[in-house]
């Protein structure tokens, strides 16, 4: 009975908080737009059967996706700001994380506070911040204008650099915090006798550090990169007309177009691309515990 | 060992490879090596020797350039090494912590300092080879260090260490990790080793058997300091204090008065209603002078009557026997309550040994046996 209910939890909130939902989103995403409420049909009614109800769901609307090529430019689109992003992260995240890593003992906790401190205050609030930022009027421009570096302001919101710049910035603890965790565990010593047998640091960095801190910098990527591909605040908030991420044109298709079964295909889609990244951040998460065994 | 024929300290023209010169290493507010002067010269195997927290260790990474000296200066054949840094040394070191790399196979640890130098595939792998054979690790050189036990890890480090045939190899704690017969071989190993390649090997042990058995030369530290630096015969059979006495070896230490008789020879008056004692010194003691007599059990004879001619005699009680299999230690009490010990070869059986607990007997040596020692 104990044991039945140990394996009985985890399942069932995976069914109650995953399952269940992806169902429903299938469900809908097999239906057919109507204009009513819910604006789908068919509903389930217990009068006509099951039967009735399944012969009425098709697969139109994931037809429909691959003749619009809105759709896969979307996700393409994605897949390489996501990309992208997540290689600026790893770039402005690795330098931080082993900084923090090297840091004496005492300042550790802090510069942790310092990296977490960003999520006590809503996201949201936080880029719209960055609107403050980078508009034309913005106090980046000031600064740059006033120092006289350029005499134009710079265009830089409603374009993807500042999608770019949202996204590093939000992301960026995800990126830092495995990272660092794997640096903290390095063995000093192993440097030291990479030095003794003639590495020059530069060289006990390449080949001892970064292999050493790789569980880490591959689960900061995955961390960075799959809610990325997703992600619909900043591409909304910061992008332009030009950025097309597949998580706007989800949240279009629902809230401007209300065609639900559209947007459910293209979510149903975007799930299972990411099964792929999930699965493999899943395997680097258990190699590394069993190499720490 | 080989001090009869190789003993370059002995002479004053030699020139070291090692030389520290009032080195004195501080972290922070505490002294780690204290104003320590020392030469090591070329093809020597030189064995520190000393407590935990003595300051081995950190000896050993100032040789290596991962430590700098607060003051004096380190030189390693003639040039100061100061400004050199440790990739550039031709110093190898085989970490206490063995310091294997975890993402490597056993071979590719091996063959890490190898492929720093432009070697090519061939030789590197003919190198390697040659290396696992050394530490009889063949058959484990594609496991991960993880994957293999402790003394095995510490071979591995061991073979590291030696693969780039540096000019000097620092070896801290080496063996400490093995079991007896293992630890001799590889004793062994490393002295042939160090025929052949004439390498320079400084090492540290906390085993003073392995340090007796492989060492050239012996230093004893303690508190940042050289306590005493001598071939090991010299350190055991002579040392020149107290701390060193009781530090290699068994050792019993009777405090007494000097009172000088003749050339060189000393009565020393050690206990109430006790005969006094002699012994011959080339130390000088001034009369009624503190002294402390060391006289190793091995040297204490151990009789049922008087020995007629010795020089030395004092009457006493087991206490205690401790077997060793091959030697027993007797502890005999004196009638002052102070234990005097003993050691004899068990050359016959143990149920037929001449004297059990409570047997009264005489413990005899004669006036050379034991050292002299003012402090
Ligand atoms: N980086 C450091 N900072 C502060 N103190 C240190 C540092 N390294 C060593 N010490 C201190 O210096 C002293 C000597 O250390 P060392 O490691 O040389 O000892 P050791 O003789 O090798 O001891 P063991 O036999 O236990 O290995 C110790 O008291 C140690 O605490
Ligand atoms: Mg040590």
């Amino acid at each position: 009975m104990r044991r039945f209910l140990l394996i009985a939890i985890p399942y069932a909130w995976l069914l109650v908080l995953f399952l269940v939902p992806f169902a429903i989103v299938l469900k809908i995403s097999l239906s057919d737009a109507a204009i009513a409420r819910p604006p789908y049909f068919p509903q389930f009614d217990w009068a006509e059967g099951i039967m009735a109800f399944v012969r009425e769901l098709d697969f139109e609307n994931f037809i429909f996706l691959t003749e619009d090529d809105l759709y896969w430019k979307a996700y393409l689109s994605s897949l390489k700001i996501a990309l992208t992003a997540t290689v600026l992260t790893l770039v402005a995240g690795y330098p931080i994380a082993y900084a923090m890593a090297r840091a004496p003992e005492e300042w550790r906790p802090t510069l942790m506070m310092l990296v977490i401190l960003p999520f006590w205050t809503s996201f949201l609030i936080r880029v719209y911040a960055w609107m403050g930022i980078l508009s034309n009027e913005g106090y980046l421009n000031q600064i740059l204008l006033w120092t006289g570096i350029i005499s134009e302001p710079l265009t830089i919101l409603n374009t993807n650099t500042a999608v770019y710049i949202g996204i590093v910035y939000t992301y960026l603890p995800f990126m830092i915090l495995p990272i660092y965790s794997a640096l903290d565990r390095l063995d000093g010593s192993l440097i030291e006798a990479a030095e003794d047998l003639g590495c020059s640091r530069a060289q006990a960095f390449w080949l001892v550090t970064i292999p050493l801190s790789r569980p880490g910098i591959i689960a900061g990527c995955f961390l960075v990169f799959i809610p990325v591909l997703g992600e619909f605040v900043i591409p909304s908030l910061l992008g332009g007309s030009g950025t097309l991420m597949i998580g706007k044109v989800l949240w279009e298709e629902f809230f401007s177009n209300r065609d639900w079964p559209v947007a459910s295909a293209v979510a149903v889609v975007l799930l299972l691309i990411l099964v792929v990244p999930i699965v493999l951040f899943q395997r680097n998460q258990q190699k590394q515990a069993e190499a720490e065994k | 060992m080989q001090s009869s024929t190789f003993a370059p300290w002995e002479d004053p023209d030699a020139k070291p490879l090692i030389r520290f010169k009032n080195v004195t290493k501080r972290f922070g507010e505490f002294t780690a090596i204290d104003n320590l002067t020392l030469d090591i010269f070329e093809r020597e195997f030189f064995a520190l020797l000393g407590p935990s927290g003595c300051g081995k260790t950190t000896m050993m990474r100032m040789l290596a350039g991962f430590e700098t000296a607060t003051e004096g200066v380190i030189e390693l054949a003639g040039q100061d090494i100061a400004p050199v840094p440790p990739n550039k040394r031709a110093v190898n070191m085989m970490f206490q912590s063995y310091a294997l790399f975890p993402h490597l196979s056993v071979w590719d640890n091996i063959a890490f300092g190898l492929r720093r130098d432009s070697k090519s595939k061939d030789e590197i792998k003919a190198r390697v080879e040659e290396m696992l054979r050394l530490v009889r690790l063949e058959k484990f050189a594609h496991r991960k260090p993880h994957q293999i036990s402790g003394g095995q890890r510490q071979r591995v480090a061991l073979a590291r260490s030696l693969a780039k045939a540096p000019k000097l190899l620092l070896l801290d704690e080496p063996l400490g990790a093995l079991d007896k017969k293992l630890r001799q071989d590889t004793q062994f190993e490393l002295m042939d080793i160090q025929e052949k390649t004439g390498t320079t090997f400084v090492i540290v042990t906390h085993d003073q058997e392995e340090a007796m058995t492989v060492a050239s030369r012996v230093a004893v530290m303690d508190q940042g300091q050289l306590m005493q630096v001598a071939t090991p015969d010299r350190i055991y059979e002579t040392p020149n204090s107290v701390y060193v006495a009781d530090f290699i070896g068994d050792v019993n230490i009777i405090e007494g008065r000097a009172t000088p008789e003749g050339e060189d020879g000393y009565h020393i008056d050690w206990a109430e209603g006790q005969p006094a004692l002699t012994a011959k010194s080339s130390a000088k003691f001034d009369k009624g002078q503190k002294c402390h007599l060391a006289i190793r059990p091995e040297k204490v004879a151990i009789s049922a009557e008087r020995p007629a001619d010795a020089a030395n005699a004092v009457q006493g009680r087991v206490h205690d026997i401790a077997y060793l299999g091959n030697l027993s230690t007797y502890y005999v009490e004196l009638a002052d309550g102070s234990i005097i010990k003993a050691q004899t070869s068990n050359t016959r059986r143990i149920s037929r040994r001449s004297f059990t607990w409570e047997d009264t007997v005489w413990l005899s040596w004669t006036a050379t046996a034991g050292v002299l020692l003012a402090n």
